[in-house]
């Protein structure tokens, strides 16, 4: 019987820092440690993310992250058996801090190392969660990552095979909650923001689309969103965000919408597949309102519903450390030493296997 | 400048197919214009016309897209999220100008004076809940 895969893993494809320790023993994980730190509070003096302070922040944040995941993990590098760090999909500079980094560690601790990809990272990262069941127990199932970047319904298995069947077409939904805050006059990123206007505001008050909600296929578009959004505050409003209760419900209606087309495709991802259980990640995956109509839609059909933790949903080392350590035990994968990151790496589409 | 006008997403992405079909090598074109504009539908078009036959998405969140055609990739900017004219070569995108069969730049005013000088310039107007008036550089402008 060996003993449990203990990886360290680094995932800097965007603005956090992280680092994480976790220890895969007979399907099941274990955290031994996670740490995040996050680059939103310098990046919003600039209303953005910035590219070359990212990379910059990143640099600063490493030394500290690893040290700090070794020393909480209580664990030395004798005791790690693989190294990871994400590789893509993400900013390529960004991506290159944490990648490089990771393998001089790995290379000076004479460990092997595997990259990891950052949507099977969350397509896995419910799995972090003590209460859920062992990934090999539950073998396939569907997975709705719903992030800034990414909108994707996906198979997810056990044995690393995963599949793309559905995506965006052109915004991700947490662009649309981010552009629409914005246009409501909450600032950028406003995702949440706009979640908390929308605590008392009525959903049915306004009426806005459900992009590709009878298209038929698993497709997504939240483009329309925007110009839907622009109409009614002109034609409403004076083109003007409206304040307290008009504010309220604008906010509640259009993140109906959003929830709705989620819901929707996710539960006829479920029909189409005959899965019978749905993992919920990716940043927006802390949406309440989304929560509530996936466990309304799943407890319905009978579908076990496995929503990663929130510190599990925006971005982390542990689900990328899980992601490598699971495919490592497995199979023995390492990465080529000359192996770069790749901005545009994708899971694949359906009817390829990775 | 010759300014067109669109109906629909689907006509903004014919008239970028159009528009693409004149484009000369390595080229770097700004798509300018509010939220909602249609920046991204221009780009699909364009896209598609050059050859990439896949799925254009918003690269707001990742800043850069790339696309693989048979000329080449084509590279897909989205400088939203930065708020200040930072560098051009933070983002690498120097490299991006010189590699690509075209650079499209969503939210170009963000780059300042780094936009190469030879960029093509397209701007995306909101003349109507759907309307939209597109200007072009014009020896690209004619069908």
């Amino acid at each position: 019987m060996p003993g449990p895969t203990i990886c360290f893993g680094v995932e800097t494809s965007c603005d956090e820092t992280a680092a994480a320790v976790v220890a895969l023993d007979g399907g099941r994980p274990r955290i031994l440690a996670s740490v995040v730190a996050s680059q939103a509070g310098r990046h919003a003096a600039y209303g953005g993310v910035v590219p070359e302070l990212a990379t910059r922040e990143h640099l600063r944040a490493l030394d500290w992250v690893t040290d700090e995941a070794m020393r909480s993990g209580g664990v030395a590098w004798r005791d790690i058996t693989v190294v990871t760090a994400t590789r893509g999909p993400g900013l390529a500079s960004a991506l290159m801090t944490g990648h490089s980094f990771a393998r001089a560690v790995a290379i000076a601790a004479g460990k092997p190392f595997l990259g990891s990809n950052h949507l099977e990272g969350h397509l896995v990262s419910a799995f972090l969660d003590p209460g859920a069941p062992p990934m090999p127990d539950v073998g396939e199932w569907l997975a709705l990552v719903v992030s800034g970047g990414h909108t994707l319904l996906a198979i997810g298995r056990s044995d690393g095979t995963h599949e793309v069947i559905g995506s965006t077409l052109d915004d991700a939904a947490g662009e649309a909650f981010d552009k629409g805050a914005k246009m409501l006059g909450l600032g950028y990123p406003g995702g949440s923001a706009l979640e908390a206007a929308a605590r008392h505001g009525d959903p049915s008050a306004y009426d806005f689309p459900r992009g590709m909600l009878r298209s038929g296929d698993l497709s997504f578009s939240f483009s329309g969103l925007k110009t839907a959004l622009r109409i009614l505050l002109g034609k409403r409003f004076g083109g003007t965000a409206p304040a307290g209760k008009a504010l309220a419900d604008l906010c509640a209606s259009y993140q109906r919408a959003i929830v709705d087309v989620l819901a929707a495709k996710a539960t006829m991802a479920l029909r189409q597949t005959g899965l019978r259980t749905l993992v919920l990640a990716g940043g927006v995956a802390c949406n309440a309102a989304l929560r509530a109509a996936l466990a309304e839609a799943c407890g319905r059909d009978g579908i076990r519903l496995l929503a990663a933790r929130p510190e599990h949903c925006t971005d982390n080392a542990a689900m990328i450390a899980l992601a490598a350590a699971w495919r490592h035990a497995a199979s023995g994968a390492v990465s080529p030493w000359d192996e770069d990151v790749d901005p545009n790496l994708g899971l694949a589409p359906a009817g390829q296997k990775v | 400048m010759a300014t067109t006008t669109s109906e629909s997403p689907e006509q903004t992405r014919q008239i970028a197919a159009r528009f693409a079909a004149h484009l000369p090598p390595a080229c770097v074109v700004a798509v300018s214009g509010e939220l909602g504009a249609g920046k991204t539908h221009f780009i699909q078009g364009a896209a598609r016309a050059l050859g990439f036959a896949d799925t254009v998405t918003s690269p707001t969140f990742t800043l850069v897209h790339e696309y693989p055609t048979p000329q080449g990739p084509i590279f897909h900017v989205d400088l939203y999220r930065i708020a200040s004219p930072i560098e051009a070569a933070s983002l690498g995108l120097d490299e991006t100008f010189a590699a690509g069969r075209a650079t499209f730049i969503e939210w170009p005013e963000r780059l300042g004076p780094d936009l190469p000088d030879d960029a093509l310039r397209v701007h995306i107007r909101i003349a109507g809940d759907t309307r939209r008036e597109i200007d072009l550089p014009t020896p690209l402008a004619r069908p």
